[in-house]
């Protein structure tokens, strides 16, 4: 709990100090939701079929941006050691990481979805299920991407790499994700989709920390 | 390497200085030995050494030394169980250290030649960071405090770390040592980019830890002068295909 807890706050100071991860994934998010009414045209009628979408995508590659230092960092300067050493188990240090992570981007990325949710004429009761759809899946993109990450430590092309890897994984809280958007503008619910994302990202949480360790430890050999 | 004949740093303990050995569950340990029997190392496909055995008692110490590329750094790692041994055993008195690697690593310190430093941290915060990586919950300011002024961080300590130089992050890994306490200690060429006044430091810190009971393996090119260290050469222990082939029969 000690480890847990300390790993958790100095990730996150560090990223306050730095500072320009959640800026950059902040503003890719932006500008990648902007580009779309640009690229199709101003139709409010298009733009309502696709808008949810468009920002779950979105949502999705900017979380991809920042995947690849995840691990990269402490992999290089000798930390991962260190951290692996600790009398903790590592499946726990892998979750302080990826809850600083998600803090650090996933709950920005939802914070900015309504504001953006109006750009591409989301329905308005639509916004606060698109914004509750990213909350409860953008941990699952953080746990999952992790896999990712932790995959390809020390290979060449990392960032692609891991885009590659993570992508295909990410379909299911995409699906969902979207997918609870576009029935609750319908009329016919999106409770039963937004369950199930939070299920996805439940399941994620005992098992992706699995799965990041032995990766971690593979590459520590 | 340099061999002092100052009582001092003598291995030998005068009853009196055991103030340390509070419990009987640390009594114990002091008298169980670290062995390694036989060990093999593979990094990737590729087989490093083979047939390494060594016994470290209580207050003793190991210098493995050899050329570059005779497996220094992956003997540390396979000690400190980054690694696993392609064959042979590593024994913490009669308990493979592989059943509960967990309560092993918690006795050991590692310093590879990596120093681990955050740029945009203090050396305090780092330190305080390490401390906490280690399980110790709220570390207290004067052993960190304690640990800088050994190695002479005093006026470095609330700097970000980017402004360090290569000497001082050094010393500032070697100052994890100090401020959670564990047995063993496994350093990676540790005065490397170090000052003779590093150096000294450094030298002091060993001898400490080995009068109160600790014991220590250094990989090192660069003579340190630690009191009646055994001697491990890696050259005579390459392993290579044929010879991994040949044992194998």
């Amino acid at each position: 709990m000690t480890a847990f807890a300390g790993l958790f706050r100095r990730d996150l100071r560090l990223a306050l100090r730095q500072g320009s991860e959640t800026a950059l994934v902040l503003g890719f998010f932006v500008l990648a939701v902007v580009l779309f009414p640009l690229g199709v045209g101003p139709e409010p009628e298009l733009l309502r079929r696709i808008g949810p979408g468009v920002l779950w995508v979105a949502a999705l590659l900017a979380a991809l941006l920042s995947l690849d230092r995840l691990f990269q960092t402490d992999y290089e300067d000798g930390g991962l050691d260190l951290i692996a050493l600790s009398p903790a188990p590592l499946e726990i240090a892998v979750l302080a990481k990826c809850a600083a992570h998600w803090i650090t981007t996933g709950l920005p990325l939802t914070a900015a979805s309504p504001f953006l949710a109006l750009l591409v004429a989301v329905e308005p009761h639509g916004i606060s299920v698109l914004a509750l759809s990213l909350l409860l899946g953008t941990p699952s993109l953080s746990l999952i991407g992790a896999i990712a990450g932790a995959l390809t430590l020390g290979a060449r092309r990392a960032g692609v790499l891991s885009s590659l890897i993570a992508l295909p994984l990410y379909v299911p809280p995409l699906v969902f994700g979207a997918g609870s958007v576009e029935a609750s503008v319908a009329g016919t619910g999106g409770r039963a989709y937004l369950l199930i994302l939070g299920a996805l990202s439940l399941a994620a949480l005992p098992l992706a920390p699995l799965a990041v360790a032995a990766a971690l430890r593979q590459a520590l050999e | 390497m340099r061999h002092r004949d100052d009582p001092a740093l003598s291995p030998m303990r005068v009853a009196g200085r055991d103030a340390s050995a509070g419990s009987l569950a640390e009594a114990h340990s002091r008298q169980v030995e670290l062995v390694g029997r036989d060990l093999a190392c593979h990094r990737g496909e590729r087989p490093v050494f083979r047939g390494i055995s060594f016994r470290l008692a209580s207050g003793a110490a190991l210098a493995v030394t050899g050329a570059n590329g005779s497996g220094k750094s992956s003997l540390l790692r396979l000690l400190a169980t980054l690694l696993r041994p392609q064959t042979g055993q590593l024994l913490w008195g009669s308990t493979p250290v592989w059943r509960d690697p967990a309560s092993y690593r918690a006795r050991l310190h590692y310093v590879g030649h990596l120093d681990a430093i955050k740029p945009a941290l203090s050396a305090r915060e780092m330190l305080r960071s390490w401390a906490v990586l280690r399980g110790v919950a709220t570390p207290s300011r004067s052993r960190i405090d304690a640990a800088l002024a050994a190695f002479a961080l005093e006026t470095a300590a609330d700097w970000p770390c980017r402004w360090l130089s290569a000497g001082q992050r050094r010393r500032l890994a070697l100052a994890r040592l100090l401020v959670s306490p564990a047995p063993i200690w496994l350093l990676d060429e540790p005065s490397a980019g170090l000052d003779g006044d590093g150096q000294e430091r450094l030298e002091q810190a060993i001898a400490a830890h080995l009068a109160a009971g600790g014991r220590i393996v250094v990989a090192t090119h660069l003579p340190i002068a630690i009191a009646a260290a055994t001697m491990l050469t890696l050259d005579a222990f390459r392993a290579t295909a044929d010879a991994m082939r040949a044992d194998a029969f």
